[in-house]
């Protein structure tokens, strides 16, 4: 048997041993160990060493608190998980923890030597050390502080493991399983409610674990929690969730909890997610998550060896380890008697207990000086431990008084192997501060209490400051979950429970927590993040008034804890020290995650392939086949070019632009954004929405379509085409689909409803096949099962139904790249056929498909905008040189009014034009800045900047568009493009660069 | 994530929703009559309310409606929610 595990008692499965490492060496536990017990129980104290100064550190406490003991368990490479609370890790066989932040051992760690420098690394000392080369900051400092400063090592490899998220709800769900959260439980899932009970704990049943001495409706208080488990685990409209975290709680009773479902397995089966992610929606929420035992500050409190008494008593009654033989008590309240009678009956020597209270005594039941007596347990009054010694393990305690000038007085030491400390116990409010709830200050406790709540939720027991008893926390549950069954409209009855409580357990009294730290080196307030005493005193002689920046100052409460135990104490020495009342200090937030979640859990299954939808156009397969290579465009998958056996993208779309340019090409154009505005008001409706007249738009007709937004900027485009008197066929950008539907709605829907109109996205409707360049009507001529195409029948700007091959079919004729060209329009699920039915007919006149990227190229040529490109949200039309566009006799539009303040006429607007660089080679930078006057030093005066820039194969030359200050003024001056490398002067030019007239698209 | 009562659905998750900025504000029947300085106010000036707040949503993931709600800034609280066109309700904080 383990050193310090004793041969009876405890809920641990003695039958079976398990078998474990830490940092490479084996030991055993028993099933129903934490890691932490286990250790513990083998004599193991020290398992880690400190953020800052590389202390030594051992177990502090027994749950989620836990400051110190953080270690990385190990599955294998890829199943490593860092920053673990050895406290909640659950022991199972083959389990391989290893510690952290410690080179080359734990025993023997090099980063001990920052220790000496310890005088030299005060509070804030990053702040005001290493400013100096700036240049050193990267490079040099941050590097080394990182590797000295540090946490565990997250795995290099992809997390193999399935996490899985779930939503539920339910009447009322109840945080955490302890008395308060059982009878409250018991008493909403009485009353019909479905009920949620959730625990981070592997067992339900919190401090009644602990308690072998307390009967509950005559039974022994575990047996009463196994009565408890088994009826709600009966009842289908109850769901118990153990393992699971409520970690965050959210606005209109929305929580999140994490439950972990496989990591306490030696063998976790196949196909289980290893967590689950849960979203409750709760109409009520009972809020009962306990009380967490806080630290006494004094120097050497972090020594291993040096734990909470609290903590102490659930290894003995829970794990049957006793972590000491000879124990010190160090206590301000009355909670830690309880401690020592047990451990003295256990067979500890309880050497003595330190009670910083003058008095004790009055407010104790009757029979504990007699009880203390008779075990011998020397009670030390109005003292307190002023600092401890030992070698990695605490093996002496130095105590004493301090007088009126806080000196010390009557100092001896008493030899001890484990010191226990009792700082009273502080309600866990973190989730019900944020969820809004108004936190008040209790002056007996000297601790936060929940006020007012903001949600439909409940404080009970503990966590509300219940501290005094089970059958306070029971009844108040009880309470709890009846009031929220009754909110929730079910008929909720309070059940009354026949106590005998242990007459130990009292917790009750004001506590002296303000006058409890005694300062001195190593005196630690946070212990996570190394923060002393000093580091907060600092802090307030320079200045620092208020906890919240006392806190970033120092980083006291910063650490992956959030100040679990260190929070309470930084602010009553700040409150102390200021000479102030503690609710004056301020408070600092609580924030999620309560504990540390994983990103996993909240990344669930969306990630890799399906971490965001991907949307693909029918004619996708073919594309892949032809070798493209795609870009995104939103969700959208799009060809941006073909590359041929050994072609770049240059050389691919220079032989694109060509083959448009002079024969034919086909692209995939079904991304653009479709929508049928129909109904007896459609006209009207386009009328008031986009800039055009469209009141003398011919059926069978198209027309390029401009639509701002009201504050006269331009917001997206596109051709329309009219369909029927009342029905238009309207394009949008393909980013811009989405928007431009929902801005239709807005304007439909709530500020002209006199207009009978009806919207429809039709953008997956139709699959898109541009055909476009001199020879296209050829191509699709024999296509189109006797159908007329010529110029004559179908003219640029025109649309017909039809047939291509026996499909059904819109044929467009429109061109985005200013050549001949046809957009082939028929049923999605038809686009692959009569994509294919195209490319067999061009095969004999070289039809060549071409990407996005040739797609700019050419409509960049024609000077053809793109929306988000060469505008950006303070465009005018005039700007883009649209004005041709809007109908100029209509007496309203949205954008029209604000089209007519004077500042969208100003002379010196940025306006589109083209840029010619003076060496035809050299392609600018898009996004490059523009300047009139070379050789300014900085800052120049920017005068605007390059939109687009392309190799233009059909020219030979570069060219850019930009938009410039007063730019259609200056066409013919020579400009400058600062860079880098230096000015590169431009020629500024109409943004039209290749057949102006037109000529080429009214054949 | 708030939970919202889409005044023709019921009440469903904010994801569902799209916000669509204070509520009430129409626009000009005749926005040449209109000043520059209304005009711009009409665009861009808006009450940034501390407190109860009317404001548009829509119900973009579900029936596609805009619908008015007010909703106390400071808590998250929604008082109520009312189809598009109705007028404010009055006596609610």
């Amino acid at each position: 048997m383990s050193v310090a595990r004793l041969p009876t008692g405890g809920q641990v499965g003695r039958d079976r041993t398990l078998r474990f490492s830490f940092d490479g060496k084996s030991y055993e536990g028993l099933q129903g160990d934490t890691l932490a017990s286990a250790l513990l129980a083998n004599g193991v104290h020290l398992v880690g060493r400190s953020f800052k100064y590389h202390r030594p550190r051992g177990i502090m406490t027994a749950g989620p608190e836990e400051p110190s003991a953080l270690v990385t368990v190990r599955r294998d490479a890829a199943r490593s998980t860092p920053n673990l609370r050895a406290t909640q890790v659950e022991l199972y066989d083959g389990l391989c923890a290893v510690s952290q932040n410690r080179w080359p051992s734990l025993r023997f760690d090099l980063g001990r030597l920052t220790e000496l420098f310890s005088p030299l690394l005060p509070a804030g000392f990053y702040y005001k050390t290493f400013m100096w080369p700036r240049t050193a900051w990267h490079q040099l400092y941050e590097p080394l502080i990182r590797r000295m400063a540090g946490l565990g090592e997250a795995p290099l490899l992809p997390d193999p493991d399935r996490y899985a998220q779930q939503h539920a709800h339910c009447e009322v769900l109840v945080v955490g399983a302890g008395p308060a959260g059982l009878a409250a439980a018991l008493a909403a899932s009485r009353s019909g409610a479905r009920v949620i009970l959730c625990d981070e704990r592997p067992r339900f049943g919190g401090s009644l674990l602990c308690d072998d001495r307390s009967r509950i409706d005559g039974l022994a208080a575990t047996e009463w929690v196994t009565a408890a488990i088994a009826e709600l685990a009966q009842n289908p409209r109850v769901r118990l969730l153990p393992r699971t975290t409520a970690f965050g709680y959210f606005p209109h009773n929305h929580l999140g909890l994490s439950e972990r479902i496989t990591d306490h397995l030696a063998e976790p089966p196949a196909g289980l997610a290893r967590e689950r992610l849960w979203q409750v929606r709760a109409q009520q929420v009972v809020l009962a998550t306990g009380s967490i035992e806080q630290p006494l500050v004094f120097p050497g409190n972090d020594r291993p060896g040096v734990m909470l008494a609290g903590a102490a008593l659930r290894y003995l009654k829970e794990q049957a380890v006793m972590p000491g033989r000879r124990v010190v008590i160090v206590t301000i309240c009355d909670s830690a008697y309880r401690v020592a009678f047990e451990m003295q009956a256990a067979g500890a020597r309880v050497a003595a207990i330190i009670d910083l209270r003058p008095d004790p005594s009055p407010a104790q039941p009757d029979g504990w000086q007699q009880r203390l007596r008779q075990a011998g347990i020397a009670v030390e009054t109005a003292a307190r431990v002023l600092r401890t010694r030992g070698r990695g393990h605490v093996s002496a305690v130095e105590i004493g008084r301090l007088d009126a000038a806080g000196l010390p007085t009557g100092q001896r030491s008493i030899d001890c192997d484990l010191l226990l400390v009792a700082g009273g116990f502080v309600p866990s409010v973190h989730l019900f501060s944020q969820s809004r709830g108004k936190l008040r200050y209790d002056e007996a406790l000297q601790t936060y209490l929940p006020g007012d709540s903001a949600e439909s939720e409940r404080s009970a027991g503990a966590c509300r400051g219940l501290l005094s008893g089970l059958a306070a926390a029971l009844q108040d549950g009880a309470a709890a979950g009846a009031a929220a069954a009754n909110a929730s409209g079910c008929a909720g009855e309070e059940p009354r429970f026949e106590i005998i409580e242990d007459s130990t357990a009292a917790t009750a009294g004001r506590l002296p927590r303000a006058e409890a730290a005694v300062s001195g080196p190593k005196a630690f307030v946070d212990f996570q993040h190394d923060v002393m005493l000093k580091d907060l005193d600092l802090a307030m002689r320079e200045g620092f008034r208020s906890i919240e920046h006392i806190k970033r100052y120092t980083t006291t409460g910063m650490a992956t804890d959030q100040g679990k135990t260190s929070n309470v104490n930084a602010l009553h020495h700040a409150a102390r020290g200021l000479g102030k009342p503690v609710p004056s200090v301020g408070l600092t937030t609580f924030r999620m995650p309560y504990t540390p979640i994983t990103f996993a859990s909240f990344a669930g299954q969306a990630r890799g392939e399906i971490f965001d939808p991907v949307r693909r156009t029918p004619m996708h397969g073919w594309a892949v086949r032809q070798g493209a290579v795609f870009e995104d465009v939103g969700m959208w998958k799009r060809a941006r070019f073909f590359p041929r056996s050994g072609e770049d993208m240059h050389a691919a779309v220079a032989r694109e632009c060509r083959a448009v340019r002079e024969g034919c090409g086909v692209f995939d154009a079904s991304t653009l954004g479709k929508i049928v505005v129909a109904g007896p008001g459609a006209t009207a409706f386009m009328d008031r929405f986009y800039v055009n007249d469209w009141s003398k738009l011919a059926v069978g007709r198209c027309k390029y379509g401009v639509l701002l937004r009201d504050d006269g900027f331009v917001y997206d485009d596109g051709v329309v085409a009219r369909l029927a008197e009342d029905r238009f066929h309207v394009t949008t950008t393909t980013g811009g689909a989405a928007r431009v539907l929902a801005m239709m709605e807005d304007y439909r829907q709530t500020e002209w409803t006199d207009l009978d109109v009806w919207l429809t996205s039709t953008t997956e409707q139709w699959a898109v096949i541009a055909v476009q360049g001199p020879r296209a009507r050829e191509l699709l001529a024999p296509l189109v099962d006797g159908l007329d195409i010529s110029a004559a029948a179908l003219p640029h700007m025109a649309v017909v139904h039809g047939t291509l091959r026996g499909m059904p079919m819109m044929l467009f004729r429109v061109s985005f790249t200013g050549e001949l060209g046809f957009e082939v329009n028929v049923p999605s699920d038809q686009g692959a056929a009569a994509l294919d039915a195209i490319c067999e007919a061009g095969k004999a006149l070289g039809l060549t498909p071409y990407g996005t990227e040739t797609m700019h190229v050419l409509r960049a040529e024609k000077g053809f905008i793109i929306i988000g490109q060469d505008t950006d949200g303070t465009v005018t039309p005039d700007d883009v040189g649209l004005t041709w566009a809007i109908g100029k006799a209509k007496p309203d539009f949205v954008g029209k009014r604000a089209l007519a303040r004077p500042a969208m006429h100003a002379p010196d607007r940025k306006q589109l034009v083209g840029l010619l660089t003076r060496d035809p080679r050299v392609v600018l930078e898009e996004g490059a800045q523009v300047v009139d006057v070379p050789g300014q030093a900085p800052p120049m005066k920017l005068i605007g900047h390059v939109t687009s820039s392309y190799a233009s194969a059909t020219l030979g030359r570069s060219i850019a568009l930009a938009v410039v200050a007063g730019g259609r003024a200056r066409i013919g001056q020579t400009l400058h493009v600062p860079m880098p490398g230096g000015e590169i002067p431009v020629e500024v030019c109409a943004p039209v660069f290749y057949d102006p007239k037109g000529a080429r698209l009214n054949v | 994530m708030l939970l919202i009562r889409c005044p023709h659905c019921g009440e469903r998750p904010e994801p569902e929703f799209a916000y669509g900025g204070e509520a009430h504000i129409a626009r000009p029947a005749d926005p040449a009559a209109v000043s520059d300085d209304d005009w711009a106010a009409y665009l861009y000036l808006r009450t940034n309310a501390k407190g109860v707040h009317a404001e548009r949503w829509r119900h973009t993931r579900g029936c596609g409606r805009f619908f008015n709600a007010l909703r106390d800034t400071t808590t998250d609280r929604f008082i109520a929610t009312y189809k598009s066109g109705e007028k404010r309700p009055e006596g609610l904080r």
